[in-house]
């Protein structure tokens, strides 16, 4: 957004008029900018960064347009859409009844036509209510007509869980997208993945299903001005090593990238090294930075939030099991969400999600430094 | 009210008689017989058609339907192809030239081909899985009908869509889609995508009345509904949703008046004149003012797919009556007698002619090849990755060790 004020013409004072008039679609941190405020300059939360690359992108194109429930006059459920009613208008951000199969299909059949829709989900277990028209619709008809047909759209919300939201609120549905061939399936962490993959999604001709987290929404993280110009964006399908290290891989997406770099430091004050890696892109999968660490340290840990079984780690160890087995020194190691429907009550919904120490203990034993194992179902 | 709808209904039949030419090219052409037919062409009459229009929330369109002698000859040729068409795939399915699902369409010609009478190309089409006349009508041809439904690469979906499949994105065609009552609203989606850039044409969403009591119809015409979307949603009633009659799935088979505050008319979908007539009038509706539903009370011969004989759950009584009675082919021919555009001996030369048409396209349709291996991985992803290449080119040099039937 930054970027763009600094192309409009005209000058630093109707340069300062512009920041400020854009400055209300965002969270302050622009704003503070300006007055010399209290923030650093280059420091964004996850929601404004999704706001900017949704702004932007709507910006630049004007075939992109936003629809799901609440995004326009509540100015997001989440607040992930604020002020893009005010800037675009009604026929670009759309408010739509609580009937997702129906607002679904209409947004499939609108990137069938030529538009790029983005639609949003409150929440993507809302989304299995439109999920024949995610897969069925969206993700399989390039392939069934023989590629005449393109479905350029963006799926997006939270995903996974969240805080004493319970069992039919809480569930991860990256495994479940990431099976199917004709998806794209990204999962960002930090303010930059949020910018950088909402970007690319947005402008991707194929339908991409993105992950959301709604307890990341809020956390600040410092962004260059790279991240900022609006031109930024990453590529599909290319992880990202957080963090470097030399005695095991860990692997994480979404909000546990950040439990995972805060364990490597434990680990680091124990001798052992982890480096972290960050998948920003869960199809397709990057196998190549994802062995080629596991070549480098001979034992793996994957990290998610969702079910065990059929997980993300599953597909991740036996990718690493296919290229790089003699590679290993030990088993693969899985930490993921406890195999139950999420509990309401706060000790059993702590011990449902991967804490910290769960991750320690995992790692420590993938380095043969412990045999202590965790409460098992 | 009733008199700008008209207004915009004589309007769009203009239209559409000044595109039939166009339209005529894209279809298969239609070689004429002889001189004297050239010179009855130019014929404009008005007829008057049987059964009358019901109508819920709006008045009924006027039973005189200005037509052409050139237009109904139009009608008959490709009812008559799309006839011939159906009949062949029932003979390729019970040969196993054609393999898994394939849902015939004969009976229900008139629909499809009095539809597009009152359409532009910048309309769009969406149906469900009973496709291949639907997918003619919009421009495609009988040779990429045959090789899509025998699975080679000639096909209009490369062999890689089969049946149920068919699209033709230059003629604002969207398929050909499996899962009942998914194409209710996406064809929503197809008008707000219209309506999103201005264009001036309406989405046809067809559905039969298995699916007309699917609950994403009911979300889709209600946000239609409220944001005034240039739909109409067309209900192909044939009375069966598979083996299950409409009284036994519908509290209501009304269907026309099931849109509750979306106007709808029912209207003989076995005629393609009345057909022509509904189509127009939704049309200036859905441009004008919203979503319209319309109910066509049509019959498929056929079971609900080759694996259904059809007459478990019905008469052969009630199937023969249908073709006896209210045939659509033979409804336009005893027209075109009546009204002398025609002879008998003239109609029986234009089935010959369709008949070649139809047994040409399917002999070169058998010439097309198996799509080769690699297709196996294209078209995933428009925007393709490198990881899918690295295997393409893995399954090319193994396909050198393969042999396929």
């Amino acid at each position: 957004m930054l970027g763009a004020v600094r192309r409009r013409a005209g000058g630093p004072q109707s340069l300062l008029n512009t920041i400020l008039k854009c400055k209300s679609g965002l969270e302050p941190a622009a704003a503070a900018w300006v007055t010399g405020g209290r923030r650093n300059a280059s420091e964004l939360t996850v929601r404004e960064a999704l706001n900017s690359a949704i702004e932007e992108e709507m910006s630049a194109d004007s075939k992109v347009f936003i629809i799901g429930e609440e995004v326009g006059e509540y100015q997001g459920a989440y607040k992930v859409t604020k002020g893009l009613l005010q800037k675009f208008g009604p026929d670009r951000v759309l408010d739509t009844p609580i009937t997702e199969a129906g607002f679904t299909g209409i947004g499939v059949g609108s990137a069938f036509y030529g538009l790029k829709p983005i639609v949003e989900f409150m929440t993507f277990n809302f989304a299995m209510q439109a999920i024949d028209h995610i897969i069925n619709s969206a993700a399989k008809t390039h392939y069934m007509s023989g590629g005449k047909i393109e479905v350029p759209i963006v799926f997006r919300g939270p995903n996974g869980a969240a805080a004493g939201v319970a069992a039919q609120h809480s569930q991860c549905f990256a495994a479940w997208y990431a099976q199917c061939p004709g998806l794209k399936v990204l999962a960002p962490y930090n303010a930059e993945d949020a910018r950088g993959l909402l970007k690319a999604a947005i402008r991707d001709p194929d339908p991409v299903v993105f992950l959301e987290n709604e307890l990341m929404y809020g956390e600040t993280f410092t962004v260059s001005d790279e991240v900022l110009d609006p031109s930024f964006t990453l590529p599909i399908g290319k992880a990202k090593v957080e963090r470097q290290g030399t005695d095991l891989t860990i692997t994480a997406f979404s909000k546990m990238v950040g439990t995972c770099l805060k364990a490597a430091e434990e680990l680091a004050k124990e001798g052992i090294s982890a480096e972290v890696i960050n998948l920003r892109s869960i199809r397709p999968l990057d196998r190549d930075t994802i062995n080629a660490s596991v070549r480098k340290t001979s034992r793996l840990l994957t990290v998610e939030e969702g079910w065990p079984q059929h997980g993300i780690g599953a597909e991740i160890c036996a990718s690493v099991v296919e290229q790089s087995f003699e590679y290993l020194d030990a088993p693969v190691e899985r930490i993921c969400g406890a195999d139950v429907p999420m509990p309401y009550a706060a000790n059993l919904e702590r011990l449902a999600v991967p804490q910290l120490e769960d991750i320690v203990r995992a790692a420590k034993r993938v380095c043969y430094r412990s045999s202590e194992q965790t409460a098992a179902a | 009210m009733a008199s700008s709808v008209w207004r915009r209904t004589s309007k769009i039949l203009k239209q559409s008689a000044s595109t039939l030419a166009g339209v005529s090219a894209r279809q298969a052409a239609v070689p004429l017989a002889s001189a004297f037919h050239q010179k009855i062409f130019t014929r404009d009459l008005t007829i008057e058609i049987p059964t009358p229009f019901k109508a819920h929330k709006c008045e009924p369109p006027s039973t005189s339907v200005e037509t052409s002698a050139e237009e109904l000859m139009g009608f008959f040729k490709r009812m008559y192809v799309m006839r011939r068409m159906e009949i062949a795939a029932d003979s390729l399915y019970k040969t196993k030239f054609i393999r898994g699902f394939c849902h015939l369409y004969d009976g229900q010609e008139a629909v499809c081909v009095g539809m597009e009478a009152s359409l532009t190309p910048k309309d769009c089409v969406i149906t469900a899985y009973r496709d291949h006349c639907t997918h003619l009508g919009r421009g495609g041809t009988v040779f990429e009908v045959f090789a899509e439904l025998m699975g080679r690469v000639g096909g209009c979906s490369l062999g890689k869509g089969g049946s149920m499949h068919m699209y033709n994105k230059a003629g604002n065609f969207y398929g050909g889609n499996g899962i009942v009552g998914a194409q209710t609203p996406l064809g929503a989606g197809l008008a707000f995508a219209q309506k999103y850039m201005k264009v001036d044409g309406v989405t046809l969403a067809l559905y039969g009345d298995g699916a007309a009591n699917q609950g994403q119809l009911f979300e889709a015409m209600n946000i239609s509904a409220l944001w005034d979307l240039p739909i109409i949603y067309v209900c192909e009633n044939n009375h069966y949703g598979m083996g299950t009659a409409e009284w036994r799935s519908a509290k209501s088979p009304e269907y026309y008046k099931r849109g509750d505050y979306v106007p709808g008319l029912k209207v003989d979908g076995m005629d393609c004149l009345a057909v022509k007539q509904a189509v127009a009038y939704a049309k200036a509706h859905a441009l004008d003012k919203g979503p319209f539903v319309i109910e066509f009370d049509t019959y498929r011969y056929h079971g609900h797919s080759m694996s259904d004989p059809g007459s478990t759950y019905r008469t052969r009584d009630e199937i023969s009556g249908v073709r006896q009675e209210r045939d659509p082919i033979e409804r336009i021919r005893k027209l075109l007698i009546a009204q002398e555009i025609s002879t008998v001996a003239d109609l029986k030369n234009i089935e010959k002619e369709a008949k070649k048409e139809v047994d040409d396209a399917l002999a070169k349709a058998k010439e097309s090849p198996l799509p080769p291996l690699e297709d196996l991985f294209s078209h995933v992803y428009a925007k393709s990755l490198d990881a899918e290449l690295k295997i393409e080119r893995v399954i090319k040099f193994l396909g050198q060790f393969l042999v396929i039937d």
